[in-house]
């Protein structure tokens, strides 16, 4: 499978699994499904058959919000059997919303952010100590680098020259409640990071051959920061750049429909929807109310009733 | 007590070369015994706990025995979120070390004063909480930890404390140490405590009462069978601590006791539900927060 053909089951896997279960997150899931298929399909040695292999190389998801990303990528490549993400937020099952190490392949739980880099440190530390060849690489939200933890970790990195260390950091711009610049991000996070004393790159998140090229890239005695510029919610054209797609998941009707048709638009080739193979006849359309229901973060209260 | 515990854990280090030693900028003076002897080993990673204790635990998943160490309340509650998420619910092998539990830094104020750590450790799923009261538990508690797999507390005195014991044949985690026979009464402490307790059973005595007394190095697992033998041998059982009466030791002896009632009823000595505001060492500490000697003989005796 190739890294778009990945990228593009993890998107369909996202939206089939939050509209099945009301699941929030799907917009995270989207701006980072390049990134982590990237990962999986060139980057990271792992054996799927062999979960614990200790020469593997260790990723920690630290925004473990964007959980469906990393179920989808590790069970296409084999991890676990794809029919089990349908068991996403079930009753019983391990895969749970937010990151799980009782997952195979899942390195690290998360859920509560600012702890997935710190971790990574300590694995990137003891990799370096031991001498050994396996990197460790973390995920992390540009939300999330609200958190002073991840400043905490990032000056760690950069004193013990973690070369060994490569952060990727979602840069989608939105967080819960706003964009990052209207809730806490000053400066950029470049320089951030560069002056924290990391060897610092930036890259379009979506554009996979850049992704392989920054992270292919090593400097040595110092960790490398990857500032991956997203687009919250890519590849569904109604979720894109709207903070309301942080939580709210594919409704029934146009708003699951729309969202298959346009994943279908921008299929690459081999990439099999396990779902809705043709993608959908006849697909539900908005109607005249769309400008008054709460399917657009410009008119959502969240005291409306569903489905109004 | 923080000597032993640099002195052993200083020892078995040298043996295992996987142990780890993280600090976040404490210990002057005393881990430098541990960084001169094995350098390799320790880690400051700067005033930064939550950092201390992620990075502990991603060393520990990557085949580390890790040690985090600090004093007072911030190798705990600082970052309790990453002892719960990232050492206890991964079953990290991480050994989280805080000197200074209780009054032992009186008179730095409340911010140091450890007096919920207890309380708080006891609660997180398959944590093992341990409070030894002397150097020679000290000493034992450790290399039982060091040897224990999974996510640990060690709670202990800064040093001075009054010596129990000798020697401690055959410790174990989640066993109490009988340390005087009795009737009427039975004591139970945990931590550095015993000089207190020893000075009330002296005052006991001169009315002539000898309660009986153990020592729980361990807080959990706590030594169920005998706080229920006990609970049916004895009218009257005692819990001593330097931490809140609220959830500690006096709490787990009291959840013992509900479910498996005896004849005894419980007094819980601790620290009643207040901080202290003013300055004070050790001892002034004590006596304000009535958890001295002779305090603690004039509840018992109010109860006999």
């Amino acid at each position: 499978m190739t890294s778009l053909q990945l990228a593009w089951r993890i998107r369909r896997h996202g939206v089939e699994m939050t509209h099945r279960t009301g699941a929030s997150h799907i917009g995270t899931v989207l701006s980072v499904a390049d990134i982590i298929a990237v990962l999986y399909v060139d980057v990271l040695r792992c054996r799927p058959e062999m979960p614990r292999w200790e020469e593997r190389d260790r990723f920690v998801l630290s925004k473990g919000h964007a959980a469906i990303a990393l179920y989808g990528a590790l069970a296409e490549t084999g991890f676990f059997p794809a029919e089990e993400l349908c068991g996403f937020y079930q009753d019983g099952s391990s895969l749970i919303g937010h990151v799980s190490h009782h997952v195979p392949g899942v390195e690290f739980s998360t859920g509560s952010l600012g702890h997935g880099l710190p971790a990574a440190v300590g694995m990137a530390l003891a990799a370096k100590q031991d001498g050994k060849k396996w990197r460790t690489y973390a995920v992390l939200g540009d939300g999330e680098c609200n958190e002073g933890s991840v400043w905490e970790g990032a000056q760690t990195a950069a004193f013990f020259g973690l070369d060994n260390l490569t952060v990727i950091v979602d840069h989608n711009r939105l967080q819960s409640l706003d964009f990052c610049e209207n809730t806490m991000l000053t400066g950029t996070l470049a320089e951030k990071w560069r002056a924290f004393g990391w060897h610092v790159t930036q890259v379009d998140g979506h554009d996979h051959d850049a992704l392989r090229t920054a992270l292919a890239e090593r400097i040595s005695g110092k960790p490398t920061a990857i500032i991956a510029h997203t687009v919250k919610g890519k590849g569904v054209p109604f979720m894109e750049n709207d903070v309301l797609w942080h939580y709210r998941f594919p409704h029934e009707g146009w708003e699951y429909d729309g969202a298959v048709q346009a994943l279908h638009k921008i299929r690459p080739e081999g990439a099999e929807d396990p779902y809705t193979p043709d993608g959908i006849q006849n697909p539900a359309l908005p109607g005249p109310d769309i400008r008054r229901d709460h399917t657009l973060s410009a008119t959502f209260h969240p005291t409306w009733r569903v489905g109004l | 007590m923080r000597e032993t515990f640099v002195r052993t854990l200083t020892a078995l280090a040298k043996e295992d070369k996987s142990i780890r030693l993280l600090t976040a900028d404490l210990g002057f003076g005393v881990l430098k015994p541990f960084w001169e002897a094995v350098p390799d080993q320790f880690l400051n990673v700067g005033i930064a706990e939550q950092n201390l204790t992620s990075v502990a635990a991603g060393m520990a998943l990557s085949g580390k025995k890790a040690v985090t160490y600090s004093i007072g309340n911030f190798p705990t509650l600082r970052c309790l979120e990453q002892i719960r998420n990232d050492c206890a619910y991964h079953d990290a092998n991480v050994k989280i070390v805080c000197v200074g539990g209780g009054f032992t830094y009186g008179a730095l104020g409340m911010s140091h004063h450890a007096t919920e750590d207890l309380a708080v450790m006891r609660s997180l799923p398959g944590v093992t909480v341990l409070s030894p009261g002397d150097a020679a538990e000290t000493e034992a508690a450790v290399k039982a930890m060091m040897a224990l797999s999974g996510t640990c507390y060690l709670r202990l005195g800064r040093g001075g404390e009054m010596k129990i014991h000798n020697k401690i044949e055959h410790f174990q985690i989640g066993k109490a140490i009988p340390l005087r026979r009795g009737e009427g009464a039975v004591i139970f402490f945990t931590g550095a405590i015993y000089e207190e307790v020893a000075h009330a059973c002296g005052l006991l005595a001169e009315k002539g009462i000898h309660p009986a007394v153990y020592s729980f190095p361990t807080v959990k697992p706590l030594d169920e069978e005998l706080v229920k033998q006990c609970a049916k041998e004895y009218p009257l059982i005692v819990t001593c601590e330097e931490h809140s009466i609220f959830g500690g030791f006096g709490s787990a002896v009291a959840e013992v006791m509900a479910e498996n009632p005896g004849k005894a009823r419980l007094l819980r000595i601790g620290v009643p539900d207040c901080y202290c505001p003013v300055a004070g060492s050790q001892n002034y500490l004590r006596e304000k927060c009535r958890l001295n000697g002779a305090a603690m003989a004039e509840k018992v005796l109010e109860l006999l």
